[in-house]
């Protein structure tokens, strides 16, 4: 019994996009030999530590080992009279939930705020066997009748100093977090035992994060994103640092092996090379900030300013039908926040009335452009244009003068060039038209180009 | 019978705390399975967040020596498993002129002529040793194959010796800081520990354990204060050493709780770039 659901396990972290080898899953056998099955923590750590050598897997771990190794146990309708608060130790209770609730909270006693989010989910969640509902839905009816920010509200105390009132406010957001993810926890052990663990993991099986549509992320998503460039950028860095190094190494040189060879009786023992100047690119940015086009602009930007070191020079331009220059909001040591907040602000990037006319900026770009054979130029947009003139004999100009252009469109392929999406005539004067939606995309852009 | 370290988990965590090394659930854990399996742990994660401490410990725990690899960039084979003591036997060739050729080889390439690095060093032990690899991500991809023998099968090839069984398993930890991806190869063979930065109830117990004389009260500020840090966006964010050292300046310094002014005067110590500094103080 218990083999079969640790291979079900194993399959569906596959599925959900871990690599799991053979000889991984071995190991998890043989670890769990080595752990009491009812200790769940004991046994979360021995399949961690067997099955998952990533920490970008570990979120797609976490979903698939709570609804594979729930708590067993059978769940009554009703109230939960196995983990019920009553057999917490019991602080002076109040009369609803959502006054035990903001006590425990108080109290900081997380042991009864997870008893009483068990609690939570089987008053309010309402959840009826067989409906073909989402876990999502009942999360959300059980957090909509508590209300949590009322209640962190209320436990913040008065005279408080800035610095105190901070501090407590994030012990309270911590503690909140804690009941939330109970919820969630609780939802989804009554799903599983509702309509059974594959059914259940396949509703929850989640893209990973570096292949999720930039586009179409939620806010926590995209934060989730947000934290994952800079190690990703991290690692590229010194991946691309250590593909320069290997290069920079070139032809043999004759004449300076044979005259070190002296010193060697004339035996060329160690051949010497002529040394490559190593060139990192100049890169020109120019970024669609318009609606949807900014969350790809700011990812892009990010992105390439993580990675400053690997490139000459910088500079970012802005553009909806108007272009302004930004380069200078993100001088060195400037924090990417207040970038942006400037390039929100202070960046003139409409001209006339806000609907993107990459013909227009493109124009404008072309009276200051300032392009020499080294510079690499980057449009990022999906090249709708409102059905303007797109004028496309600037853009073979610019890539005349450029050593390449390069387009990122954050859209669908299948997209392109339906609608107002005109970018069938700037491909033409393009090294390369490439779909990035996602991290991994933009990595792998990235990567290629320099 | 196979011997095994520790009988439970639970005593894993308390003998790491006896040398003041908290360790929670899901380390204690890891290496009670990594005993009882004979496998490598991979510790990963930030700076600072107790990695290298952890084999320290253990080899504290165990009584064992501790050897250690510090890996760097460029480090090969002769650094790291073994080489040929080639000046020795230069001379003991020009010694022995006119012996014949063979038996001279058999000779000069024997146990006397060998130079062990840690890796051999480690396998070679006649008690059991704490084998700590550590920044394995600092070498090349290529140079990771050296270990991959020693890992998997606690031995080392020399062509001209043949094959070094180990005497002892040795317990391995290897740390990295992830700046580049391990082969695949290598993970496989190791249990893998990510560690982060505590929670702040762990990391108030750290600091009480570390920071003799803390008052508990100042310590759970402290700890508070410094998960508020490092949720900002900083280029460095605080490690659990650099908290250590808060901790032991605000007590020196004594004082009773702190406040926005005692920051600012101390920030220094917890935060290493100028630009985190003054995010720190405008944020709070
Ligand atoms: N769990 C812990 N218990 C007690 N002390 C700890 C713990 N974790 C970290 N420390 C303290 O933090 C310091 C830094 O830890 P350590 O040098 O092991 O970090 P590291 O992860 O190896 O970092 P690096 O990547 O910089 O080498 C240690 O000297 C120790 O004092
Ligand atoms: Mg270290």
């Amino acid at each position: 019994m218990f083999f079969e659901v640790l291979t079900g396990f194993i399959t569906e972290l596959r599925l959900a996009g871990v690599p799991v080898s053979m000889v991984e899953s071995i190991d998890a056998m043989r670890a769990v030999e080595h752990v009491s099955l009812r200790d769940r923590s004991a046994l979360k750590a021995a399949l961690g530590a067997t099955l998952v050598k990533n920490v970008r897997d570990a979120e797609a771990f976490e979903v698939a080992f709570e609804v594979y190794f729930a708590y067993d146990r059978t769940i009554p309708d009703g109230g939960d009279p196995a983990t019920s608060p009553e057999s917490a130790p019991s602080p002076p209770m109040s009369a609803s939930l959502q006054g035990m609730v903001g006590d425990a909270l108080r109290a900081g006693d997380t042991d009864l705020l997870r008893a009483l989010a068990r609690l939570a989910v089987s008053r309010y969640a309402g959840m009826e066997p067989g409906r073909p509902v989402g876990g999502l839905y009942y999360v959300y009816r059980t957090l909509r009748a508590i209300d949590l920010d009322a209640l962190a509200a209320e436990a913040v105390e008065a005279g408080l100093t800035q610095l105190e009132e901070r501090l407590l406010r994030e012990e309270i957001d911590a503690r909140l977090e804690e009941f939330r993810r109970e919820v969630e926890a609780e939802v989804r052990r009554r799903l599983v035992a509702d309509r059974g663990r594959e059914a259940v993991a396949e509703t929850l099986r989640r893209t990973p994060l570096l292949d999720r549509d930039l586009m179409h992320a939620t806010r926590a998503e995209l934060e989730a994103v947000e934290r994952a460039i800079r190690p990703l950028t991290r690692r590229l860095t010194a991946r691309l640092a250590r593909k320069r190094k290997l290069h920079s190494r070139g032809r043999l040189d004759f004449r300076k092996t044979m005259r070190s060879s002296l010193a060697t009786g004339g035996v060329p023992v160690e051949p010497r090379f002529r040394r490559l100047r190593p060139s990192k690119p100049d890169v020109v940015l120019l970024c669609d900030v318009s609606g949807s086009m900014a969350t790809f602009a700011r990812f892009m930007l990010q992105f390439v300013y993580a990675m400053s070191t690997q490139f000459s020079r910088i500079r970012a331009y802005a553009f909806i039908d108007g272009i302004d220059e930004v380069t200078s909001y993100f001088g060195p040591g400037v924090d990417f926040e207040t970038a942006m907040r400037r390039l929100g602000d202070e960046a003139r990037v409409v001209a006339f009335d806000g609907h993107s006319d990459y013909g227009h900026a493109l124009e404008r770009f072309w009276e200051v452009r300032g392009l020499t054979p080294k510079t690499t130029v980057i449009v990022t947009g999906d090249a709708r244009t409102n059905y303007r003139d797109p004028r496309p004999e600037v853009l073979a100009g610019i890539a005349e003068e450029a050593k390449a252009v390069y387009w990122l469109n954050p859209e669908p392929k299948r997209f392109w060039n339906t609608g107002d999406s005109v970018i069938r005539v700037y491909e033409p004067y393009c090294r390369d038209v490439v779909e990035v939606r996602t991290l991994r995309q933009l990595e792998s852009f990235v990567e290629e180009v320099i | 019978m196979q011997e095994f370290a520790f009988p439970s988990p639970s005593v894993v965590a308390d003998r790491l705390r006896e040398r003041r090394y908290l360790a929670d659930d899901r380390i204690a854990q890891v290496v009670f399975l990594a005993d009882r399996l004979g496998k490598p742990i991979l510790v990963e994660g930030p700076a600072g967040v107790g990695k290298t401490e952890l084999a320290k410990s253990l080899a504290g725990v165990l009584e064992r020596r501790l050897v250690r690899l510090q890996c760097y960039e460029g480090l090969d084979e002769s650094k790291a498993l073994y080489e040929w003591n080639y000046k020795k036997q230069l001379l003991r060739i020009q010694a022995d002129d006119g012996r014949p050729w063979n038996e001279l080889e058999a000779d000069i390439f024997s146990d006397e002529f060998l130079l062990t690095r840690p890796l051999l060093e480690a396998i070679l032990a006649p008690e059991p040793v704490v084998l700590l690899i550590d920044e394995i991500d600092r070498v090349e991809v290529e140079t990771e194959a050296l270990l991959l023998e020693v890992l998997s099968e606690f031995q080392v090839t020399i062509p001209e010796l043949g094959t070094l069984q180990a005497a002892s398993v040795p317990l391995v930890v290897l740390t990295s800081n992830n700046t580049r991806e391990l082969s695949e190869a290598l993970k496989r063979r190791c249990l893998f520990l990510h560690l982060d930065y505590p929670s702040a109830d762990r990391e108030r117990e750290i600091l009480l354990t570390k920071v003799p004389g803390l008052e508990a009260a100042l310590a759970d500020e402290i700890a508070k204060l410094v998960r508020s840090i490092r949720s900002l966006p900083l280029k460095k964010a605080p490690s659990i050493s650099e908290s250590i050292d808060w901790a032991r300046t605000l007590l020196a310094l004594g004082v009773r709780t702190v406040d926005s002014a005692t920051i600012e005067d101390t920030a220094h110590v917890l935060l290493k770039y100028q630009a985190d500094i003054d995010k720190v103080l405008a944020d709070l």
